[in-house]
């Protein structure tokens, strides 16, 4: 089973989070969701595998193990 | 012109039956003559089973109803001697388009997968499917099979005893009542024997309404289907328009839950919605205009003694992905052979309990896709929405989301995944054959592979030996020899023998794989032999 990577694994963190803020500037809070909703989407898609899946939804529900 | 759904294919005619001084008993009766009744009922007569189908109607079914047929129906119906006719009338499609909002967010064109007798799937409307199986009732009547169709008999009430059940039968001409060995209820989603025997049917309400327009027009659209999420013409809704025989055009148009059905339903109602959707200068008639609810629902068992339920009466789907008759038709055809057996007394009756099982699993799988696709098309919630708007706006760029785009997912047949009546996996072969799953054809020069397997256990055999025959406690399976070089496009080795250099197979007389090896071994195939016919 493929594990999730949950220790530090960007490659610059802090250029990310500026990033995604950025990506959001401007939006109001409904095209902000979407654009949410489009990300986790793609993001997903590349992942592909079902395993690292389940696992990240189990970790952004701050379910542990 | 008639149209065929107002024409009586099976006239009131009074039987023998009506003047008996004692109940005539019949081995098998029938409620209800639409597809699957018919089916059934066509399945047991080729096989020499006397049967009668009581039907409170004497019509086809009025409007199109059902009208996408998939391949694995088109195998049955072949099987059932009534493949032929649909396949002339019916539409082939590949292609269709998807609109999100005001725009065409992508279209496809489904490659159709060669090395098979039968399309994907078809559309027809169902007059027309009942119709060629009304005519093989017919053909095999004329061929002297024990087979009738009692129109305009309605079943007022039913007894059901431990060896046999009671009916009574109203009919123009005032009751009667007869007796069957077993009754296979094929009454529909709101099947009256269901209600008789006071059954239960559970599961979940959509709230929802679809209004459903079948139109005659001369219009140049495509063969195409054609789905529209939150169009201009539909706000906050879909539509779906599809391509029937006799261009007719099959249009489904959401209507949300809180609704005046009667109001909608009116042609100075319906018209002007139409003609958003198809342009104003379209000329077109309106065939049959219905609204719809929908349930995901199935009874907790589809065998009460001497009494199955079949299609719709045992379990409703919503109709997107053609899951409703072409569930059905899978039922027909698991039960019946199992049915002959325990008949004939060839096999026990609890062979009957995997028709349930194996049929629930069935039904099930067919809930859990038809729902996944109802949650797509209509959101339950704002995330929900939000992420099938993702999608679609996503599906527009990028490849990777059209898959993800639910209109209906293809009615594909049931592998029944750990069956009683299978043997443990026991060769390295291909997923798509594995025991429990419906055989895939498969070119065998001029001809196909699923017709030499029809109705009768047998011994498929690919580059491997065996004996021509072998009977086990009255079930006797019969030898196709077969070899990889019998088709040369290699569909044969790539469905049935994957990495494995031979393959012995056990099938089932509905095509559904029992038991699989490299090699003949007579132990372990008298063994599935067993298993399969519920003796193990």
């Amino acid at each position: 089973m493929a594990d999730l990577i949950l220790t530090p694994n960007l490659d610059n963190g802090d250029d990310f989070y500026a990033e995604l803020l950025t990506a959001h500037d401007g939006l109001n809070k409904s095209e902000s969701e979407a654009l949410n909703a489009r990300l986790i989407l793609v993001l997903a898609n590349h992942i592909g595998n079902a395993d690292v899946l389940a696992q990240a939804l189990k970790a952004a529900a701050l379910k542990n193990g | 012109m008639n149209k065929i759904f107002e024409v009586p294919l099976y006239a009131y005619e009074r039987t023998p039956d009506q003047d008996a001084s004692i109940p005539v008993r019949h081995k098998v009766i029938v409620i209800g003559a639409g597809p699957i009744g018919l089916a059934t009922a066509i399945d047991l007569a080729q096989q020499g089973v006397e049967v009668v189908v009581l039907d409170d109607n004497d019509k086809v079914s009025f409007g199109s109803r059902a009208i996408c047929f998939s391949q694995r129906t088109l195998d049955i119906a072949d099987r059932l001697g009534a493949g032929r006719p649909m396949m002339e009338k019916g539409v082939l499609w590949n292609a269709g388009k998807v609109y999100f909002d005001e725009r065409q967010v992508y279209e496809f064109d489904l490659q159709p997968d060669t090395g098979y007798a039968n399309p994907a799937f078809i559309n027809l409307q169902q007059y027309y499917f009942e119709k060629a199986l009304v005519d093989r009732v017919r053909e095999l009547q004329a061929e002297g099979a024990s087979l009738e169709i009692r129109g305009r008999n309605k079943v007022e009430a039913i007894g059901t005893h431990n060896s046999h059940v009671t009916l009574e039968v109203e009919t123009p001409e005032g009751p009667y009542n007869i007796e069957a060995d077993w009754l296979i209820a094929c009454d529909g989603a709101n099947s009256s024997t269901r209600r008789m025997l006071g059954l239960d049917f559970e599961g979940r309400v959509f709230e929802d309404n679809f209004l459903i327009a079948d139109v005659v027009m001369e219009a140049d659209f495509p063969t195409e289907r054609w789905f529209w999420f939150d169009p201009p013409f539909n706000r906050g809704q879909s539509a779906l328009l599809h391509k029937q025989p006799d261009n007719v055009w099959r249009i489904d148009l959401q209507l949300g839950w809180d609704i005046d059905k009667e109001r909608e339903q009116k042609p100075e109602n319906v018209i002007p919605r139409l003609k958003a959707m198809l342009g104003e200068d379209v000329k077109f008639d309106l065939e049959w205009v219905s609204i719809y609810t929908f349930q995901c629902r199935r009874m907790d068992r589809f065998r009460h003694g001497r009494v199955l339920f079949a299609g719709d009466s045992a379990h409703q789907v919503s109709p997107f992905g053609a899951r409703g008759a072409n569930s059905g038709m899978q039922d027909a055809d698991n039960l019946c052979w199992k049915l002959k057996l325990v008949i004939d007394g060839k096999a026990p009756e609890i062979l009957l309990d995997s028709y349930n099982r194996e049929r629930v699993q069935a039904a099930d799988e067919n809930i859990r896709m038809s729902t996944r696709s109802t949650d797509f098309i209509t959101p339950k919630s704002d995330m929900s929405r939000q992420f099938r708007d993702a999608i679609l706006d996503l599906s527009e760029h990028f490849e990777f989301a059209r898959p993800l785009v639910n209109s209906g997912r293809l009615s594909t047949p049931c592998t029944y995944e750990g069956s009683s009546l299978s043997s443990a996996d026991a060769l390295n072969g291909p997923d798509i054959t594995r025991p429990g799953a419906a055989c895939p054809d498969a070119p065998l020069g001029d001809d196909f592979l699923l017709p030499k397997l029809a109705g009768k256990f047998t011994l498929l055999t690919i580059d491997a030996d065996a004996p021509e025959r072998i009977e086990e406690d009255g079930i006797e399976a019969t030898r196709l020899a077969l070899s990889v070089k019998d088709d040369l496009t290699l569909e044969l080795k790539r469905r049935y023998l994957g990495d494995a250099d031979s393959a012995v197979y056990l099938i089932r007389p509905d095509q559904h794989v029992a038991a699989r090896r490299d090699t003949f071994e007579e132990n372990a195939f008298r063994q599935a032999i067993r298993r399969a016919t519920g003796k193990e």
